[in-house]
């Protein structure tokens, strides 16, 4: 009989171009490159210095995200709020021509963040490999891929030869279980399974995430869930899928399991997204002062109630059509407090054409809020939406990290539903509450 | 390369991320070259005018995103190598491929003043006290040798060719 294997074993060994062994890493081949502009100019360069083409353009797609404007055109242009990253963007799409790589633009009917787009376009299928010079990359693992974040360099070995030189990296299966209370969702599962195994604990590792809890979560929400893989240090996330699914009896390397029948919806207090707590917990009495004076927060006091200044809605994690339903769901016939600055930004232009149609974009802005162009924005503050020094945002992108949405800027991580009770409330708020 | 030798700068923090190490703003550039102005621009007490070209920093060095620029940042700064108790997955991957020296040892808490990080037996001496480090074999063959993988990927076509054939 065969051994049982883990839905990455059977992934690994379906790609091995040249296994590995103790001297050199495997030879994996690669289904699908994703490209953007931040992370793939200098790789397009060493191609251009070595002579070399890009070997599978029809496996390679591209889009325009992180960099890019979420204002819309005025008198036809872009308003970008730098000229370095026109010249980015302007950068991709002359290597898209000369190589003749899919190329979704800025304004173009499907641009959008790289990992929302994957997916709608139907790029994204179970058992591929699919890399990307980001790390978010393991959002795709939601469906039963292996799909993981890769450098620069590696960017240009891909294009030039579809592989990656790999060490197959450790299992470990993190198994959820439980019914999720009432404003409780994907997002602050995962702020709770980051917070359990700490910012390094899957450093090494893939995780699959399994039990019945992710067995009942929508696609959507199971993206929310790999998104964040990377931020408990693990190289991807899976879920498994269709006929991609780990044997009955596989080992894995580590094996966690999470109990969130009980769980409340999670917020962030620190400068790293291993510090969520619950929203009406309070920061724990032993948290370094270094974080909580940056933050503006109080060792052993509770959050709710902490005054905001910007609530962003978006990003890879939660920019997708269920994330803004949520968000909406709060707003709905609510005014965002007043001195509150609200940006909604869908994740691509499929789910603000879907957001549209259904009248969200009116929810939001009788709110109060800004209804923006899709890109990656204020999660990563590189196209001038950025926090002010010493501002608080309840944010429902990934990072909290010191600076991430703006010099000084202070980053409460969240889900859709807590970051619009936050709008409303004009503080940290329970989302509990605003619905019930 | 087989041997660095190099004065260590110390900053013991853990958690330093990609985004300490280069805030996002310097992404917007087309270029390797020239990211040693944007290294710590935002945590100009890192350095403290402290000089050296090792790296000593704390646990989990180089979380986040898959930014090459990090390595970039650190090498045009004129660093040859970064120690640390962990060093996060991306970035130790970019680093090699940079010629970027990473090295995990448990203790990092005696190094200061001279370091020698030989490649060979895969040791770092400082103050006489000598650690062994684990590295990749492939890896420590291209921080030697200085292989490039892309060449190494190259010369692999017949192989690649013979599993797209049949697949």
């Amino acid at each position: 009989m065969a051994q049982s294997r883990t839905l990455l074993d059977k992934i690994w060994d379906a790609h091995l171009v040249r296994p590995e062994t103790e001297d050199a890493p495997a030879i994996l081949y690669v289904d699908l490159h994703l490209v953007h502009e931040v992370t793939s100019p200098q790789a397009f360069t060493v191609l251009r210095e070595r002579g070399l083409r890009v070997r599978h353009p029809e496996r390679t797609v591209a889009t325009m995200d992180h960099s890019t404007p979420t204002l819309p055109r005025v008198n036809g242009r872009f308003p970008f709020a730098h000229g370095d990253a026109e010249t980015q963007v302007e950068t991709l799409a002359r290597n898209c021509r000369e190589h003749g790589i899919e190329l979704h633009e800025l304004g173009s009917r499907n641009q959008g963040i790289v990992h929302v787009i994957g997916p709608e376009l139907g790029l994204t299928k179970p058992g591929m490999t699919v890399v990307c010079g980001d790390s978010h990359t393991s959002t795709h693992g939601a469906f039963g891929a292996l799909a993981f974040g890769i450098g620069t360099s590696e960017v240009a070995h891909v294009l030039a030869t579809q592989c990656l030189l790999q060490r197959k990296p450790k299992t470990m299966r993190v198994s959820i279980e439980g019914a999720l209370q009432p404003g409780v969702t994907a997002k602050d599962v995962i702020l709770a399974v980051i917070a359990k195994l700490g910012v390094g604990g899957g450093t090494g590792s893939v995780i699959e995430y399994a039990g019945r809890t992710v067995s009942a979560m929508s696609i959507e929400e199971r993206m929310t869930v790999c998104n964040m893989s990377i931020e408990a240090g693990a190289r991807a996330g899976m879920v498994g899928s269709g006929a991609w699914q780990t044997d009955e009896g596989a080992r894995f390397d580590r094996e966690i399991a999470v109990d969130v029948s009980r769980l409340a919806p999670m917020i962030t207090w620190g400068t790293d997204p291993g510090t969520a707590i619950p929203v009406d917990g309070n920061v724990p009495e032993d948290a370094p002062q270094k974080s909580a004076t940056y933050m503006g927060v109080k060792p052993g006091a509770p959050l709710l109630g902490t005054k905001i200044d910007v609530v962003f809605v978006g990003s890879c994690t939660n920019g997708r059509l269920s994330d803004l339903r949520a968000a909406a769901s709060v707003l709905r016939g609510r005014r965002i407090a007043s001195g509150v600055r609200v940006l909604i930004v869908p994740g691509s232009q499929q789910v603000k054409r879907a957001a549209e149609s259904e009248g969200l974009d009116k929810v939001f802005r009788d709110a109060g809020a800004e209804w923006r162009e899709p890109g990656c924005s204020m999660c990563i503050a590189m196209n001038g939406d950025a926090l002010a020094p010493g501002q608080a945002a309840v944010s429902t992108s990934n990072r909290n990290f010191e600076g991430r949405q703006g010099k000084g800027g202070r980053t409460f991580l969240a889900s859709p539903l807590t970051a619009a009770a936050a709008a409303v409330a004009g503080a940290i708020a329970d989302p509990r509450e605003v619905l019930r | 390369m087989k041997l660095l030798k190099g004065r260590a700068v110390v900053v013991l923090r853990p958690n330093i991320d990609t985004d300490q190490i280069i805030p996002a703003r310097f992404l917007r550039t087309t270029r390797r070259e020239g990211l040693g102005v944007a290294l710590f621009a935002d945590r100009p007490e890192f350095l403290q005018g402290q000089t050296g070209s090792i790296l000593v920093a704390g646990e989990n060095f180089g979380c986040g995103s898959s930014r090459e620029h990090a390595p970039w940042a650190l090498l045009d700064h004129g660093f040859r190598a970064v120690i640390s108790s962990s060093i996060a997955d991306i970035f130790r991957s970019n680093a090699i491929k940079n010629g970027l020296v990473p090295v995990q040892i448990p203790d990092t808490s005696q190094l200061r003043g001279e370091v020698a990080i030989d490649l060979e037996t895969c040791t770092v001496e400082c103050e006489g006290r000598r650690q062994s480090f684990a590295l990749d074999p492939f890896a420590r063959h291209c921080l030697i040798n200085e292989i490039d993988e892309l060449g190494y990927l190259l010369a692999a076509e017949k192989e690649i060719a013979a599993f797209e054939a049949r697949r």
